[in-house]
């Protein structure tokens, strides 16, 4: 098995450890849109980052191939790629393959080839498994048995896009302009040391689940042992890879409600959860007695998506920012109003949740209020 | 014929004469018949070949009159003939017979704790303070399923299995009455309700006296039965199943007829003034199959209210048989390590048998996840757990929870002399002599007793917050956070930890 550890972090450290800037968007009547404004939006927060990382996912972008898993794989080698494709012929009815679209810039040097497989799984699959499940395991087998390969993404009717450079340049890198979908995210980062690696860029992703993550989880170790559990491997050594395990766990495996899920990661207190209504009070204690394991302790905002829904959600006691925008339809979640506002003039609301309280927008379902937070105050 | 013993003394009473007083306190409290009243003289004076360093003496003197050192006496200098091997010689051929010893290994096998350092955040995150922030030590004990179900309309379907809460992480090891006095116990029941935690009656029953703290005890069940009938398996929140001890791994107990006064014999269903005898093995144990029968028999005996622990002595293939133990129902399982004490045993098995509790909680943990069956069971660690750096260090290693045995008797005046076999404890806790169980006053034991936890619990606090989490289950099994500093490769391996400094 390679060391992505060794691969991405060559200093040996735990962790990557950064702090960043994270924006999303979505329109919850599911209307597209392109990546220009989110690329404008990220890019007013370039401060946050250090060109070390940068990254975009989106949602609703392959309409046409809504039933195919999207892959999207990087290859820093030939022989990785041919080992690869001959993996993904074997394991999957391959629909098409193509180059990823890219246009030379600057500030991007030695990029890696980035292709995308539209695949399905067809009789390949044993007949015990789902077909995330078999599609999960083969990303895992790719990421640590093929040399020079890591899928950016795997799941269907959405993307991840991203590298080494500050977020508007793998924007433009990307072209993705030229891209619409009805949810975005996008991550620039600062991590202090020098991975240089573009898989160790956000969004981290697992099938059609995102993550990015400004933060540190201080739980990583506890969190990674427990997933390793049920057979997640934290390959990259980076804390935002549990939090998408985490989720896929929790929501796919588990069938936990996503505000359930969110309750797991950032718990309520034992004393908060003492002074909730009886029925919620079996429910609060009940998660946290099973999954303590899973709580996400340490500064951390992240911004979760898979197709439909984006999650925005902070630590606990809310260690690093998060600002909730709306107008209309459209649900915004930002480190910093200001990235909002400019893409957003006549923005309706804006506010900051509580620690620990998820924003969840949903396509089809009103755009969330800060009524939540209101009645907190009130109380 | 008596024996002149060739034994020369291990410590040295000096006194003062210009403080004593000749109040003869010194007399009274030595248990060990050190002081004595010389008419002739009209001096008090000392019997160095008596004294055990129990201090008892110097605690009390009122005029600060006297002090025990070491025996200055040296034997020609031999590594391998050293003092302690040459007097074990001279007892064993006095005496003939096996040599006992109290309290745990007094050897200088590696204290991995000491090797052993823990991480702490600086820039990247924010350390916490716990005098601004919430900070969470609450642990429950018991088996967790593997995952939670919720019905369509989110309402819970997961029954738990019974949990057992503890507001701190720190539990009192089992210590059976007989072994220490009523006054030890009533101070362990009392102290760890009031701090929110579990002591543990050990293998001599309950006194009925102390049914009341039932919510914070644990009841164990050992080989000899004593004091088990169904009352008091239901008097506990946690029956525990004794197999083993970290002091005396694979040998049984005994306790002698001298200490089975009236009280100790009502509360261990024996004849007064008979010798109580643990057999090694639980004789309906000969096998794993036979475990989980006495487990669910408990069970059965409990209604499924009350988690069933078990606890063995940290041996060789400690991560094995845990795995099996957890497999045939145990909710908590228990190791306890080589440096685990007892109330007596036998000398060489105590310093010779079992493994450092470290490596026997690394390798169960590792074992237990690698199975993917570790939240089946909680693991409690005990063994010579000697302050809160221990118990951060034994949950980050994998402990959900710990015991302490000589860390508690020692907050009751304990000064692990080693003397807890000969029933004279001059302190009045490892005796069930009237004279001397006086001297342990619940009322201020309880204080004491909780007084230690609640220093470890601040100073856990300000562990967790320096680490940057506000949740002790952040710190549980995250060996990330440790770093081992003059280890071998194979050491770190075993405990999973990285080297410092990589």
């Amino acid at each position: 098995m390679k060391h992505l550890d060794r691969v991405q972090n060559p200093h040996g450290d735990d962790k990557v450890i950064d702090a960043c800037s994270i924006f999303g968007m979505m329109d919850v009547s599911g209307k597209r849109f392109s990546g220009e404004d989110i690329t404008r939006a990220i890019a007013n927060m370039h401060d946050r980052g250090n060109g070390l990382g940068g990254g975009f996912a989106v949602y609703g972008v392959y309409p046409d191939m809504a039933d195919a898993y999207a892959f999207h794989i990087m290859y820093m080698s030939r022989q990785g790629q041919s080992e690869t494709e001959d993996f993904l012929k074997d394991r999957f009815d391959v629909i098409r393959d193509e180059d990823v679209l890219t246009r030379a810039t600057p500030r991007i040097v030695n990029p890696p080839l980035v292709r995308r497989y539209f695949l399905k799984v067809g009789q390949h699959r044993p007949a015990e498994q789902s077909d995330d499940d078999y599609v999960v395991d083969r990303v895992m087998h790719i990421n640590t048995c093929i040399q020079d390969t890591f899928v950016f993404s795997s799941g269907k009717d959405m993307a991840v896009f991203k590298g080494v450079g500050y977020p508007e340049e793998i924007s433009e890198y990307f072209c993705l302009e030229q891209y619409e979908g009805y949810l975005w995210t996008a991550h620039g980062r600062f991590p202090t040391n020098t991975p240089g690696w573009w898989g160790g860029a956000h969004p981290f992703s697992i099938l059609d689940w995102t993550v990015v993550h400004n933060g540190e989880i201080s739980s990583y170790g506890t969190n990674r042992r427990y997933l390793e559990q049920f057979g997640y491997h934290c390959t990259m050594q980076t804390d935002t890879e549990v939090v998408a395990y985490a989720v896929d766990l929790l929501v796919r495996k588990h069938r936990l409600p996503v505000e359930v899920a969110t309750t797991v990661m950032a718990a309520p207190l034992w004393s908060d959860i003492e002074r909730s209504p009886d029925g919620e009070q079996k429910l609060l204690l009940t998660l946290r007695q099973v999954y303590g394991s899973l709580l996400l302790n340490g500064p951390f905002t992240i911004i979760i998506a898979h197709n439909g829904e984006m999650i925005g959600l902070t630590d606990r006691i809310r260690l690093r920012p998060l600002t909730v925008g709306t107008k209309g339809d459209v649900l915004y979640l930002s480190s910093e109003e200001a990235a909002i506002r400019l893409i957003c003039p006549g923005l309706e609301s804006a506010w900051i949740p509580m620690g620990g309280e998820p924003v969840i927008g949903m396509v089809g379902m009103p755009a969330p209020t800060c009524e939540t937070l209101a009645t907190v105050m009130r109380k | 014929m008596t024996v002149k013993t060739y034994l020369p003394p291990r410590f040295v009473v000096e006194r003062d004469p210009e403080r004593c007083i000749k109040c003869e306190v010194c007399i009274n409290q030595c248990s060990f018949d050190t002081h004595y009243y010389d008419w002739d003289d009209d001096e008090v004076q000392s019997r160095s070949g008596n004294c055990v360093g129990c201090h008892r003496c110097v605690v009390f003197c009122p005029t600060g009159a006297l002090n025990i050192k070491k025996s200055p006496l040296d034997y020609r200098d031999n590594y391998n003939w050293r003092p302690e091997v040459i007097e074990d010689i001279i007892k064993q051929a006095e005496s003939g017979g096996m040599l006992l010893t109290g309290m745990g290994n007094d050897k200088a096998h590696r204290i991995y704790w000491d090797h052993l350092v823990l991480n702490a955040s600086q820039v990247t995150n924010p350390s916490i303070d716990p005098l601004r922030e919430p900070m969470e030590l609450t642990t429950y004990l018991g088996r967790k399923p593997d995952q939670v179900v919720i019905d369509s309309s989110c309402s819970l379907e997961t029954v738990l299995a019974p949990q057992v809460r503890l507001d701190v992480p720190v539990m009192f090891a089992a210590m059976s009455y007989g072994a220490v006095s009523i006054n030890v116990h009533e101070s362990l029941a009392r102290a760890a309700t009031e701090m929110g935690t579990m002591w543990n009656t050990g293998e001599g029953g309950l006194h009925p006296t102390l049914y009341k703290y039932g919510k914070n005890t644990i009841v164990q069940v050992a080989s000899g039965r004593f004091g088990v009938h169904a009352e008091y398996l239901g008097a506990g929140g946690i029956v525990e199943i004794k197999i083993g001890q970290g002091a005396k791994p694979g040998i049984g107990g005994h306790l002698p007829g001298e200490k089975v006064s009236a009280e100790v014999s009502s509360t261990r269903m024996i004849p007064m003034g008979t010798d109580a005898l643990s057999p090694a093995p639980q004789h309906d144990i000969y096998s794993i199959e036979d475990l989980s029968q006495l487990i669910y028999a408990l069970k059965e005996a409990t209604l499924y209210e009350k988690p069933i622990s078990v606890k063995i002595a940290a041996v060789h293939n400690a991560a094995a048989i845990a795995s099996g133990m957890v497999r045939a129902g145990a909710d908590i399982i228990v190791l306890d390590g080589i440096r685990g004490a007892t109330g007596a045993a036998p000398k060489v098995i105590r310093d010779n048998v079992g493994i450092p509790i470290e490596m026997a909680l690394a390798a169960v943990d590792t074992r237990l996840r690698q199975e993917g069956i570790r939240n089946r069971a909680s693991v409690v660690v005990s063994g010579g757990i000697r302050n809160s750096a221990d118990v951060a260090k034994a949950i980050a290693l994998g402990a959900d929870a710990v015991y302490i045995g000589t860390a508690a008797l020692i907050a009751l005046g304990c000064t692990v002399c080693q003397q807890c076999h000969t029933g004279k404890c001059a302190w009045g806790i490892c005796t069930t002599d009237l004279s001397l169980t006086k001297r342990v006053n619940p009322d201020i034991g309880a204080r004491r007793l909780a007084n230690l936890l609640r220093g470890w619990s601040l100073e856990i606090k300000d562990m967790l917050g320096g680490l940057g989490v506000n949740a002790l289950e952040s710190l549980r099994g995250n060996r990330l956070h440790l770093r081992g500093v003059g280890l071998t490769d194979t050491e770190l391996n075993i405990l999973g930890v990285r080297a410092a400094g990589d």
